[in-house]
């Protein structure tokens, strides 16, 4: 199965990869849990790394079945522009004609500020999509906003430049 | 006054420390110093000597011990270089007195036939002649660095009255190239061991009070999710996969409820559930952002994020939920507040002018005071003992871990990975 080679794949490349961390120490004598054990091996540590292989699968450059899939905000600003009333459209048509479908709206930051901070703010633009696309007649069930706050830039560095491109929400499609 | 410890010392090499001096300029060249500025500091002179069968030994006793007591701020090493001495030496006080020690420690570590190795160490009160008493241990290569952080604790602890938080643990999270991993190292950043490597981001570790866990957010379903990481075993399991976001997960003092950001009812919002899942109880009820709770020792109220008064400030409210007081007032950006487990402090970081600042604040009298001089301040956390902060940085063009004492009048960079290193989380005491 392929799946399971990959898997297999993955745990012998965590496994290498923590090589550094002296796995082949003897176990803390003392019974105060000092030992760590690596997420290597069959321990179900390893099972994490082997969830999201194939993360941005969906949609090269932002496009996606249902069109261009980003949405650029303002510093600060939690309003869809208008330039961007025709993103937010096009993805309503597509969810309204197959109420079956399900879209992630992936809500991002730029670097500014603390992390967990940023999250709720990601969080906000990606619920302002939600509505904007809710507003068009999609069902509230068919849309999950969430956020990654600034953790996944869409552009490394630093500058306004980079920050614009990184003030997003993504729609995307599972 | 500088000290500087000898250049053959592994730490002296991975170890840098630094301090807040009145705009004191560091050579380049210097690896390891420490700068202490300001009168009224008041720290003990110590001694600690090479310990005997040294040489032979992985880990270099004496220099774990005297890096742990430096970077505390308590103490100002004494030079005891050349000095033969063990701990059953006969002290020459008077030699130990006109060297300025007020305390000396001297030891030995012996490799055994099975591989072992034997720790001695005794430490002595120059100034009144007094044997303040000394400890043995006997531990495999893999645990002579935890023994010379147990000395340490030992040392601090009979000199300063108050525990050591040497042998205790951090845990951090790295990046490199498009791998995350979540590391739980010595307190003094050493001996760094993996607890989870993920293709996806990690924020957010929490020590559960008893230190055997971490709660921490991790992107791997490609959404914000928080698990509960058991770090001895590996074993983890899921808290709150709710739908939207799920963050900012923190403990009650008593290691039973998880108090924890979800947007499932739109917005970020405050709740509190059960160490062991279950439905979630809002706690909160604004239009705007609340995150990033933080227990109070007593685990009477919960310091929180909010940003219901137009801008993101520190607000308290009862751990049950209910009325909701600000706490921080200078400043349009205050975030990421951490509670001193003695109560009397708070640390967050503060926007001024677009650089992002650590501050303490006496919580008694509302006295903040600034005690950084870098611009991109992250993620406080104190140590068990309320005497030290480690919080993210950048330093020098790099990202670091630091250490500060509450005064930030020392400070030190911890050992561990190059590259991208966040998120700091210091946990309890060992049991």
């Amino acid at each position: 199965m392929n799946k399971g080679w990959l898997a297999l794949a993955l745990v012998a490349c965590l496994a290498g990869c923590s090589s550094g961390v002296k796995l082949d120490q003897p176990p803390v004598e003392d019974k105060t849990g000092v030992e760590v054990t690596a997420g290597t091996g069959a321990s179900p540590g390893a099972a994490s790394g082997v969830t999201s292989v194939n993360l941005g699968k969906g949609g090269l450059d932002g496009v996606g079945p249902g069109g261009p899939s980003i949405v650029y905000f303002d510093f600060d600003s939690y309003v869809v522009k208008p330039e961007y009333q025709s993103v937010v459209e096009n993805q309503a048509k597509y969810l309204r004609a197959d109420t079956k479908r399900k879209a992630m709206l992936e809500g991002h930051t730029d670097e500014r500020g603390g992390r967990e901070y940023n999250l709720a703010l990601g969080q906000r633009r990606s619920e302002a999509v939600a509505k904007a696309l809710v507003l068009l007649g999609v069902s509230a069930g068919q849309v999950e906003a969430v956020s990654f706050g600034k953790e996944k830039p869409a552009v490394e560095g630093s500058g306004e430049e980079a920050w614009a491109k990184n003030r997003r929400v993504e729609v995307k499609y599972r | 006054m500088t000290f500087q410890l000898p250049d053959t010392s592994p730490i002296a090499r991975r170890l840098f420390l630094l301090a807040l001096t009145g705009g004191a300029v560091m050579p380049a060249a210097a690896q390891f110093r420490v700068e202490i500025s300001g009168v009224g500091l008041t720290q003990i002179p110590v001694a600690i000597a090479g310990f005997r069968g040294e040489a032979q030994s992985p880990v270099k006793i004496s220099a774990v011990i005297q890096a742990d007591l430096e970077r505390s701020g308590r103490f100002k090493l004494v030079d005891a270089t050349g000095m033969a001495l063990d701990e059953s030496s006969r002290v020459d006080l008077p030699l130990w007195r006109q060297r300025g020690a007020d305390a000396l420690a001297s030891g030995s570590v012996t490799r055994m036939s099975d591989g072992r190795f034997e720790v001695r160490f005794r430490l002595w009160d120059v100034v009144r002649g007094q044997d303040l008493g000394g400890q043995v241990y006997t531990v495999p290569a893999g645990d002579l660095r935890l023994v010379s952080h147990r000395s340490a604790d030992f040392i601090y602890e009979k000199l300063t009255g108050e525990r050591g938080v040497f042998s205790t643990r951090i845990a951090y999270v790295t990046k490199g190239g498009r791998q995350h991993t979540l590391w739980v190292a010595d307190a003094d950043g050493e001996n760094a061991q993996v607890a989870l490597a993920s293709p996806e981001p990690i924020i957010s570790p929490a020590w559960s009070p008893g230190g055997d866990q971490l709660a921490y957010v991790s992107f791997e379903a490609r959404k914000p999710v928080v698990y509960i990481h058991e770090v001895a075993t590996g074993r983890r399991r899921l808290l709150a996969n709710f739908r939207g976001s799920n963050s900012a997960p923190a403990w009650s003092p008593d290691g039973r409820q998880i108090v924890l950001t979800l947007s499932r009812d739109g917005g970020s919002q405050l709740y509190v559930m059960d160490v062991n899942g279950g439905e979630p109880r809002r706690l909160t009820q604004s239009q705007g952002i609340d995150t990033e709770a933080a227990f109070s020792p007593d685990g009477r109220s919960i310091y929180f994020v909010s940003d219901r008064g137009g801008a993101p400030q520190v607000y308290r409210m009862p751990a049950g939920g209910g009325a909701a007081e600000r706490v921080t007032f200078s400043g349009t950006y205050n975030i990421s507040p951490a509670v001193s487990p003695d109560g009397r402090w708070l640390a967050y970081v503060t926007r001024v002018n677009g650089a992002f600042k650590l501050q303490v604040m006496e919580l008694a009298s509302g006295t903040v005071t600034a005690i950084t001089d870098t611009t991109a301040d992250e993620s406080p956390s104190f140590a068990p003992n309320s005497r030290l902060i480690v919080y993210a940085t950048q330093n020098q063009g790099r990202e670091a871990l630091m250490t500060t004492t509450l005064d930030g009048k020392i400070k030190a960079r911890l050992a561990g990975q190059d590259g991208d290193i966040r998120e700091p989380s210091w946990g309890p005491f060992p049991k």
